[in-house]
């Protein structure tokens, strides 16, 4: 067992994890932030995406303790100071860009990840981008709308 | 996953240390090794993660003009800093997805040498040299079959350096599953001559295509590879693609990596 300390959305936090010790297990059972989700936990799907650093990783492959010391984001991060959503959930509302809400965590994450990097992307660069983030529910439009949505970029809102 | 310890080591030294011990294992961006672990394929005592050594990160050129890429170096890092070779940095932007790309290594990708995985045919066409803890490996040496390459157990791979082609380009037919590539080639084009590496297609791994290299070599178009054909034995047949459909494909993209070379 080691002891681990990072930062999570801008919090100190501490706790004793074993080698083995997954970060997406880390955060939600030790931190009991359930909000970041294990879908597959293969690497295929997505669900448990969260910045480490300010980059995107699949937090179901990496190890707690490879995240000693580091900056953590996760979707419990995202909302604004007040509660209220961010810009970027909200479009996920407005536009319907979540059905049952499994992958949101994740697509939200890869989303912001996203626009950090390329603040004006492309219909197609959005899709490209998402290519590690499964959605069961959607077929993918209405996320795509909401992310053009949130860099501000014109979409159609009546999201049928 | 059985249990085990996870050493952190800062220098290449300390590395080689930890991985001196018994059922000691490098961890690189865990990608493939922790999918592995959690199947329990591997039971290693001591993981010692490599991500922390300064001296295996980042992209430069050397003296002769070759790029070095540290063995640590992130597939996102080389799609972002790899500008000097930029066919070798398409290629690491194409790898999986972000996330992947975020966390996999070079180095990890290489002591890997999974059959369908990108970077082995751009070392193996660019003539790539492989930097260890302990010495320096032709591309040629390196790839030993599936799975399998010329590392000793404990030998990290401490950097990569690819002389830079006069013209180069990799094909990836995707496997949109795995996202991995369903058959690669990588074309690279050198003053003394054109090498050709297919990636994903044989059942013995990363190989080159030496018949497409010598018709390239006299003319640098895909018109050149006409009369060729590349024979449906010993590749790859799953659900994904035949032997007979890869060996075609062989052709198929390497024809448009000339053209887009
Ligand atoms: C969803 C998904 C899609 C992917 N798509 C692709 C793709 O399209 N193309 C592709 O090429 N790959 C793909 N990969 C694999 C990815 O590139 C991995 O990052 C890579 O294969 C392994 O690198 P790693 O750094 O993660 O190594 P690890 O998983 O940490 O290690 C792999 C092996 O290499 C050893 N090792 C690690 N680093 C070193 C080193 N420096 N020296 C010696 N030994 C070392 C480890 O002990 C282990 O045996 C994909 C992976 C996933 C999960
Ligand atoms: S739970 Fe991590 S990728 Fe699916
Ligand atoms: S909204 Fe259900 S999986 Fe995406």
């Amino acid at each position: 067992m080691t002891e681990v300390k990072m930062t999570v959305n801008g919090k100190a936090v501490s706790g004793t994890v074993e080698g083995r010790t997954l970060l997406s297990q880390f955060l939600r059972e030790d931190l009991e932030m359930t909000g970041t989700h294990i879908g597959c936990d293969t690497s295929q799907c997505g669900a448990c995406v969260v910045h480490v650093d300010g980059q995107a990783v699949k937090s179901c492959a990496m190890f707690a303790a490879e995240a000693d010391g580091a900056e953590v984001t996760t979707i419990e991060g995202m909302a604004n100071a007040d509660g209220s959503l961010s810009t970027l959930q909200q479009a996920f509302q407005d536009h319907h860009g979540l059905q049952c809400g499994f992958c949101t965590p994740g697509m939200v994450m890869s989303a912001a990840a996203l626009l950090a990097e390329n603040p004006k992307p492309s219909e197609a660069e959005i899709r490209h981008y998402l290519e590690g983030n499964i959605c069961r529910c959607t077929g993918y439009h209405n996320i795509v709308k909401a992310i053009q949505a949130a860099s501000g970029q014109d979409v159609a809102i009546a999201a049928e | 996953m059985y249990a085990f310890n996870i050493e952190r080591p800062s220098t290449i030294a300390g590395a080689v240390d930890a991985l001196a011990k018994d059922e000691a294992q490098a961890l690189g961006g865990g990608q493939t090794l922790i999918p592995t672990l959690k199947q329990r394929l591997a039971s290693p005592d001591t993981l010692v993660s490599l991500t922390g050594i300064p001296e295996m990160q980042g992209i430069c050129t050397a003296d002769d003009g070759a790029l070095c890429i540290g063995g640590a170096t992130s597939h996102a890092a080389v799609a972002a800093g790899a500008s000097a070779y930029p066919a070798l940095a398409a290629l690491a932007g194409g790898v999986g997805d972000p996330a992947v790309r975020n966390r996999g290594t070079i180095g990890g990708s290489l002591a890997n040498n999974d059959p369908s995985a990108c970077y082995p045919s751009a070392v193996l066409a660019s003539d790539a040299t492989i930097v260890t803890n302990a010495r320096e490996i032709a591309a040629d040496d390196f790839f030993d079959g599936l799975f399998a390459t010329a590392l000793d157990e404990g030998e990290i791979i401490t950097e990569v350096r690819f002389p830079v082609p006069e013209a180069a380009n990799y094909q990836k037919f995707l496997q949109p599953a795995s996202r991995f590539a369903l058959v690669g080639v990588f074309v690279a084009k050198y003053a003394d001559g054109v090498r050709v590496a297919v990636t994903g297609a044989s059942e013995d791994g990363v190989f080159r295509w030496s018949d497409a290299e010598a018709a390239l070599s006299g003319n640098f178009s895909a018109s050149a590879l006409a009369e060729l054909s590349v024979p449906a034995d010993g590749m790859i047949a799953d659900l994904h693609g035949s032997a007979e459909y890869r060996a075609h494909l062989v052709k198929v993209m390497t024809g448009r990596a000339v053209s887009a070379a």
